[in-house]
């Protein structure tokens, strides 16, 4: 394998901020068969259902996400041409306004690059092993799985793949 | 085996996580559900809904009908909220 051409993988868990730019350039830093790089940055919003929030807490299982977390980048590998993934996503307590998790996908054509990053996103959200709690005026409060999360996911699944697992 | 717990599931029980030996008729996740239920208030509390608790042996996803036999950690958990 030429320099510079290896699949770059990066997951990371942890408590403090990163920084979506930087972790992007790195999948494309000293090679030149990139050609699409696609970024998403979840962000911690200001409101929920119309009512301020003082924070989020997330809370993980932090052996379990990692293995979780390998096995669907190992998964996007499989489907799509991809030259790089990164994950990070952030535990502990995370106030409006600051990252909560980042997906980067490289390939040579933007499909891949869109479509693997989706594919995580939409893993991460149903079956990655993290809890958000809400911190607001009136307490702190679980937030309940959305139906349209796990509707996202499904779109993913081979036919005949068991949906319960 | 350790038996862990995580958000509401571990708030309503109290503990983040245990030891346990259940009995021999204990088979598969969804008996242990069941048996866990029964040890008091707090986990009759925490597994009241059994169809919305996940599970996970040894870090893995799993369903109700697996088979518990040499699992080193089994964890219980609400479905997942990350991303």
């Amino acid at each position: 394998m030429a320099a510079g051409t290896e699949t770059r993988i990066t997951i990371r868990l942890q408590r403090e901020d990163f920084d979506a730019a930087a972790e992007a350039a790195k999948l494309t830093q000293g090679r030149t068969d990139v050609g699409a790089l696609v970024t998403f940055t979840g962000i911690c919003r200001g409101a929920e259902d119309g009512a301020p929030i003082a924070a989020l807490t997330l809370e993980h299982y932090p052996d379990m996400a990692e293995a979780e977390i390998a096995r669907h980048v190992e998964e996007a590998c499989r489907r799509w041409p991809l030259f790089g993934v990164t994950v990070i996503h952030r535990f502990g307590r995370i106030p409006p306004g600051e990252n909560i998790v980042l997906v980067v996908a490289t390939s040579s054509h933007r499909q891949a690059a869109f479509a693997a990053a989706e594919f995580l996103m939409d893993y991460l959200k149903t079956r990655a092993p993290f809890w958000k709690q809400v911190e607001s005026a009136s307490g702190a409060q679980w937030v309940a799985a959305q139906d349209a999360d796990d509707a996202a996911a499904a779109r993913w699944r081979a036919p005949g793949e068991n949906k319960d697992v | 085996m350790r038996i862990l717990y995580f958000a509401w599931v571990r708030e309503r029980i109290g503990k983040t996580d245990e030891v346990l030996d259940p009995p021999a008729g204990i088979k598969t996740v969804g008996d242990l559900v069941t048996w866990l239920a029964g040890r008091g208030e707090e986990y009759a509390h925490a597994f009241e809904n059994p169809k919305i608790i996940r599970a996970a042996i040894d870090r893995v996803h799993v369903r109700p009908e697996a088979v518990i036999a040499g699992a080193n950690e089994i964890a219980f958990f609400p479905p997942m909220t990350g991303g």
